[in-house]
């Protein structure tokens, strides 16, 4: 690979590296996710899955490479222009604020304002409507759109940060590990959401340790090795052993 | 009135065949306490020395309460800011003084008294700007930043006033400190404006909402986009802008600006804060607790006075409220 990405790219990068401290947790890393399609990514812990994500939707500022959204080259200086073009992530430790509401959390720095004279208010009333509305269409169970989410469960905080995601229509949706918490039946409802997405042409990035869950909902994966690109199959001509294969080196 | 922590759940109304079993679940629930402290310790306050000194109740001395709470609720207000984005703000005292000292020179160059006033305001918010930027740009410890610039504004104060007190003899101020409208004097009405655009900017705004996921969780709240750097720049120049209107109240209080700083203003700042239930840790923030807790620790003072108590029993008091009630606050929900 060389130059500009690929014309199917619609979010991708070239020869990102970035380190913490003494750790280099990306190396010379060149990653693609087509439009429309369900990129995934997989690789051991600490393969620098989540860093890559960051640093593609403006969390982290990587040291060295280039990014790429739409065919633009440097996208976003912040998560906010990220946000602004269309990116929505469900990151995997930073997600929900816990001393916030559900209602609160899922319309972050996406509120719903009111012009009262010269002041923008919040409207409460239109964000908890919205916010019931949004949780039902993904048949989430909260106890109360007004509880702060620090009394919910792993689970529970973890659908309503992807439903915060999905929820606004974005062109592409970034998911590291979003299943990681969830029971077989919300963990089914999490991949039939997916494949819904990709119906819509909305690009999801998908990282995830689910060998099997990757290789039925993505169309092409990224392995991931200490920080480097190994490898990247078609979901359909490969095979789990492959995979672990792969992820480990062993191939 | 508001709950105090008014991000909080709102809770089903209970319905009325069952409220007396809420009410003990209510009265013996922790939480509750620990939201409500402020508002409790004033009522309690208030029963205790009303039963002990009739006088605490008469008009007069209610109407003296309010007028010596409004310098505190203003300061308690924006310090409320800082420590719901996680931060303290020490140097909130010594900007007053600071403010006290600009209005005064100012004023005493003839640059007549409503400039003097929109220099000092203006001054001690750029404290809180520089506060901000150290904290946030520089990436220093808030203590350390704002135990800074304590030091720095007290010398600059010293040298700027030559350490001498500058007499204010405007008619304006005098209108300000003593004029009233209706039952409550000027300074009553300027620090209940503060509480309710303090309280309106934090509960109804945007920047309230981002102000408290800056606090709760600063990552998480950056991954999202919001602009964790300015949100905590801008509390602590709101923190500054309520010192510049507390020096503007002081200095209208006692006829002259003064190079001292009242440390006990920036200790009851913190206290008043911590009563009104917001949480040291950031995140959870109300402005009508921490005007109450600054209404209840005035009270306090008031209250002991006219029972003659010493004044040297006072801090002790306050101490000893403050910490009981950063003990409750263990038990919010
Ligand atoms: N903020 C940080 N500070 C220091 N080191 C970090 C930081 N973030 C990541 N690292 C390091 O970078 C490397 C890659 O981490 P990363 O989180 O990207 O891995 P990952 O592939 O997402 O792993 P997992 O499957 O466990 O989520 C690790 O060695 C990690 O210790
Ligand atoms: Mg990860």
């Amino acid at each position: 690979m060389s130059g500009e990405p690929s014309s199917e790219a619609i979010l991708a990068c070239k020869g990102l590296s970035k380190h913490f401290g003494g750790v280099r947790a990306l190396s010379d890393v060149s990653f693609e996710a087509r439009r429309g399609e369900v990129t995934a990514v997989i690789g051991d812990n600490g393969a620098g899955k989540s860093t890559l994500i960051r640093c593609l939707v403006g969390v982290n500022v990587p040291d060295d490479g280039e990014i790429f959204f739409d065919g633009r080259r440097h996208p976003f200086a912040n998560p906010d222009e990220a946000r602004k073009a269309g990116i929505e992530t469900v990151h995997q430790n930073l997600s929900l604020i816990d001393e916030l509401t559900v209602v609160q959390n899922l319309f972050l720095n996406r509120e719903i304002v009111r012009r009262v004279g010269p002041l923008a208010l919040l409207d409460r009333p239109a964000m908890k409507r919205e916010a019931r509305a949004m949780l039902s269409r993904l048949s989430i169970n909260v106890p109360s759109v007004s509880a702060r989410v620090r009394r919910l469960s792993g689970g529970q905080r973890q659908a309503i940060s992807i439903c915060r995601a999905v929820g606004s229509g974005a062109k592409v949706v970034v998911m590291d590990e979003p299943t990681a918490a969830l029971g077989v039946q919300e963990t089914a409802n999490v991949e039939a959401l997916i494949r819904r997405l990709r119906e819509q042409a909305v690009s999801v990035v998908l990282v995830s340790h689910n060998f099997d869950q990757v290789r039925r909902l993505s169309d092409r994966i990224w392995v991931m090795r200490a920080g480097r690109v190994v490898a990247t199959v078609q979901s359909a001509e490969t095979t789990g052993n492959e995979l672990v294969a792969l992820v480990t080196g062993a191939a | 009135m508001n709950n105090p922590a008014d991000n909080a759940p709102v809770q089903k109304a209970g319905a009325t065949e069952e409220s007396r079993t809420s009410l003990t679940a209510l009265l013996t629930d922790l939480s509750f306490w620990a939201d409500w402290a402020s508002v409790v310790g004033l009522v309690g306050l208030v029963i205790v020395f009303g039963i002990a000194q009739p006088i605490f109740l008469s008009v007069a001395n209610l109407q003296a309460l309010l007028l010596a709470a409004a310098i505190l609720v203003v300061l308690a207000t924006g310090q409320t800011f800082v420590v719901a984005t996680s931060g303290i703000d020490l140097s909130l005292a010594a900007a007053v003084m600071l403010g006290a000292i600009v209005l005064g020179l100012v004023h005493a160059a003839g640059w007549g008294i409503f400039l003097a006033c929109v220099l000092a305001v203006a001054a001690t918010s750029a404290v809180g700007l520089l506060n901000g930027v150290l904290i946030t740009v520089g990436k220093i410890p808030d203590f350390v930043v704002t135990l800074g610039t304590l030091s720095a504004i007290t010398g600059l104060g010293l040298i700027l006033s030559g350490g001498e007190p500058t007499m204010v003899g405007s008619p304006f101020l005098l209108k300000l400190t003593s004029g009233s409208f209706g039952p409550f004097g000027y300074p009553v009405w300027v620090a209940a404006g503060v509480v309710l655009a303090a309280h309106v900017a934090l509960f109804h705004t945007r920047f309230g909402v981002h102000l408290l996921a800056t606090g709760g969780q600063a990552e998480s709240a950056h991954s999202l986009g919001i602009r964790t750097n300015r949100i905590k720049i801008a509390a602590y120049t709101i923190s500054g802008f309520c010192a510049g209107i507390a020096s503007l109240l002081l200095v209208a209080r006692i006829g002259s600006a003064e190079p001292l700083i009242n440390t006990s203003l920036l200790l009851n700042s913190v206290a008043a804060v911590v009563l009104g239930g917001v949480s040291l840790f950031g995140g959870r923030a109300s402005i009508l607790g921490p005007a109450i807790g600054a209404l209840m620790l005035t009270a306090l003072v008031n209250g002991l006075t006219l029972l003659s108590v010493s004044a040297f029993y006072q801090p002790l008091a306050v101490g000893a409220i403050v910490v009981l009630a950063a003990l409750i606050m263990r038990y919010q929900r």
